[in-house]
């Protein structure tokens, strides 16, 4: 952050510098050196009143050394019981609309805008945590927000998101049942499923020929990946690359996370650490695309990313995406409103809009990847049904898990990444 | 003697004073908006990241500022992260010496030319400027790749591919290539201010042509190092695009280090604690910078004036 600032600044100078004396170069340097010593002086008194309106806004959850529980002082927090008591397709206002980037068809939202006449303002972010930035400190306000499986966790507890009012999303009935009592909001109150899909590896099938079938040693077993040509890319995300290294070893990532098993998550930290070394780098946006041009041969990443880059390579005959043998994560992203919301009506509507039966398959012959929605399927393109990537056969589903919301550990995942890249 | 003098005296005074005063008004008036723009975007900014480095990390990420504590700063001790900040450290040293030797003979070719060919080359050396940076990163990250033209032309060649993106050597080449505009422009301006006549001099009295570079042209152009040096140091210190991008992100730098504690990892007072400490640190360095007399010529008007003509102020040099 200040690296930047410095950068900016540098950089006018370097630019005025053109036909000036050096004595204006190094006045700048001096004078940033006497504004940051004055400013860190001055820290105490100029801090306090910008920091006093967060504490009164943001009542202090007490560290909360149980995540599996119910963190009290976050019930508090949230409103009890539904706070909207919208009907059914009733709005309140034009709806301001948050979600993943490339996520929805556009003529979803016209669509909607022309059922409801109401205008959607339809904005888009990068990572649940650039979301919830925004949502926390109330920057910008959101009606509706797409938050995924852990971060649904992250945002109940803290308060952040509202009582869903189910008499308002009828349609919320075609949700498959196996998406209404998920660990991360056991009781189905604040969200409700958008889309659903996997993290394995991607590969030609040059490699999977070798292999035979799709497995994580290929990363991470030496003797295995000197069997394959080629590089190896990983996802630059901690909780994605340990989950990959817990599934390796063996080990349950629910089980791990929930049990507070520090020594499964440092066992697979020194597994990331052994691994570093042979990987070509760590990417988690271009993967898709740096495999179907040959940059790498082996990429740790997301399905809908493989799907989009071999789609529009047209690369089906040599690349593939796969879930390896031992299992892999599985993700969910859902609906949710935030706590600050101005039109939660609107937002009931929308949602009770994408839950439609048909709505729901137009959202996923859309994004390509899977539906939560049961009603959805008969309106769903075959390619996508039967595509093992998007919808694994059972028994492969069977071996795929959530990744819980890690609480403390959360940050000694951060560190066993941090501690493989050093 | 005082009071003799008293009439003319204060009248000439007062009038100096009220003209003193205006001056210093108007100079308040013009430096107002940059003030309040650093004040509001860099002091606020700066004085939240402090209060921050000593808040805490409650276990879902929300930073609580209540319950004031130096854990933050005790953290950055770890083994883990005082090897991130001593990679970063040889990293903006090595960016800066590469700049130093690729920049000095550069900005001295430029200064030497005739007045209007230097109009153009220092045109040329800021094009790149005008481009943003990420984009010229992303260009170089094409040019390296396995796929790129750097490849086909060693492959046409005879030497097989060429594989030098996600290593340190194309961090590298991509810091120098990111900084080096920042490098030349102060030495240009150091050489082209400088009285060469001060090195004929050099000359005439048997200096070979090594020695008077030596002993004259470089410790008049010592501010220049001085400047750019820092220029490149700071920005090259705290970087965290060129290495990602062209490192693979395999190598955890200071830059990125801070970037992903405000954003995976949600540990706001790490990352602001870090950032303080970084700050202090370049502080510090400057200040030494500033005093060991190779700045003087920037604030320390007296000596200045004491040292007189013979070590080339810009001034006195650029008036004819």
């Amino acid at each position: 952050m200040n690296s930047m600032t410095t950068t900016t600044v540098a950089r006018q100078r370097g630019q005025g510098c053109n036909g000036r004396s050096r004595l204006i170069l190094l006045g700048a340097i001096v004078g940033i050196a006497s504004l940051l010593a004055a400013a860190c002086g001055d820290d105490e008194e100029a801090a306090e009143p910008a920091a006093a309106p967060e504490t009164t806004q943001a009542p202090e959850p007490t560290a909360d050394p149980e995540p599996a529980e119910e963190a009290a002082p976050a019930e508090e927090a949230a409103p009890a019981g539904p706070a909207a008591h919208c009907a059914a397709g009733e709005t309140d206002g034009d709806l301001t609309f948050y979600n993943w980037a490339e996520y929805i068809d556009d003529e979803l939202l016209a669509a909607f805008e022309a059922e409801t006449g109401i205008n959607v303002d339809y904005t888009t972010y990068e990572s649940n945590e650039e979301m919830l930035t925004k949502v926390e400190s109330g920057a910008a306000i959101y009606d509706l927000v797409v938050p995924s499986d852990y971060m649904v966790d992250t945002m109940r507890r803290e308060g952040l998101l509202l009582e869903l009012n189910y008499d308002a999303i009828p349609n919320s009935a075609n949700i498959d049942p196996a998406f209404t009592s998920p660990p991360f909001d056991p009781d189905h109150l604040y969200h409700v499923a958008y889309q659903w899909g996997t993290t394995g590896i991607g590969m030609s099938y040059e490699v999977l020929d070798i292999l035979g079938e799709s497995t994580w040693a290929v990363i991470f077993d030496p003797d295995t990946a000197a069997l394959v040509p080629g590089s190896i890319s990983m996802l630059d995300d901690a909780p994605e690359a340990v989950s990959a290294a817990l599934k390796y070893l063996g080990y349950s990532i629910t089980d791990v996370i929930n049990n507070r098993n520090e020594d499964a998550v440092r066992e697979a930290g020194e597994l990331l650490r052994a691994t570093n070394e042979r990987l070509l780098k760590y990417d988690s946006v271009t993967f898709g695309d740096d495999l179907v041009n040959g940059e790498v041969d082996v990429a740790h990443g997301w399905s809908g990313g493989f799907a989009l880059s071999i789609f529009e390579a047209d690369a089906y005959e040599t690349h593939v995406y796969t879930i390896p043998k031992e299992g892999g994560v599985r993700w969910v992203d859902t609906m949710a409103i935030p706590h600050n919301a101005d039109n939660v009506c609107s937002a009931h509507a929308m949602i009770n809009f994408l839950t439609d039966a048909e709505n729901g398959a137009t959202l996923t012959n859309w994004t390509y990847y899977g539906s939560p929605n049961a009603a959805s399927t008969p309106f769903i393109l075959d390619e996508i049904l039967e595509d093992p990537g998007i919808y694994p056969p059972p028994d492969v589903y069977a071996r795929l898990e959530l990744i819980p919301q890690m609480g403390d550990l959360g940050l000694i995942v951060q560190d066993m990444l941090t501690e493989a890249k050093s | 003697m005082q009071p003799a003098n008293r009439p003319p005296a204060s009248t000439g005074a007062s009038g100096e004073e009220a003209a003193e005063v205006a001056k210093r008004r108007q100079g308040m008036l013009l430096a107002s908006p940059g003030s309040l723009y650093l004040l509001i975007f860099f002091v606020v900014p700066l004085a939240l990241i402090s209060v921050y480095s000593f808040a805490t990390r409650t276990s879902t990420g929300r930073t609580s500022l209540s319950g004031w504590n130096v854990e933050s700063y005790r953290a950055i001790g770890d083994d883990v992260i005082v090897g991130i900040i001593g990679r970063s450290a040889w990293l903006a040293t090595l960016t800066t010496a590469l700049c130093l030797a690729v920049g000095y003979p550069f900005a001295y070719y430029i200064a030497t030319r005739p007045r209007h060919l230097r109009a153009v080359l220092l045109v040329l050396v800021m094009i790149p400027f005008w481009t943003n940076g990420l984009v010229r990163v992303f260009a170089i990250r094409f040019l390296l790749g396995s796929n790129g033209p750097a490849s086909a032309l060693s492959e046409s060649m005879g030497f097989g591919t060429f594989r030098i993106l996600f290593t340190p050597t194309a961090v590298t080449i991509g810091m120098v290539y990111s900084f080096l505009t920042l490098m030349v422009l102060p030495l240009y301006v150091a050489l082209e201010r400088m009285d060469w006549s001060l090195t004929e001099a050099a000359r005439d009295l048997y200096a070979s042509g090594s020695k008077a570079f030596w002993k004259v042209t470089l410790p008049l152009t010592k501010s220049g190092i001085v400047a750019g040096s820092v220029l490149v140091f700071v920005p090259s210190f705290g970087s965290y695009v060129v290495p990602d991008i062209l490192g693979g992100a395999k190598t955890l730098l200071v830059g990125s280090y801070i970037a992903r504690q405000f954003r995976d990892a949600r540990n706001y007072p790490l990352g602001a604690a870090l950032s303080v400490l970084l700050i202090v640190a370049m502080l510090v360095a400057v200040a030494l910078n500033q005093r060991s007399g190779s700045g003087a010529d920037s604030g320390d008007r007296p000596r200045r004036r004491g040292r007189g003509r013979a070590h080339a102020e810009p001034e006195p040099v650029a008036a004819p």
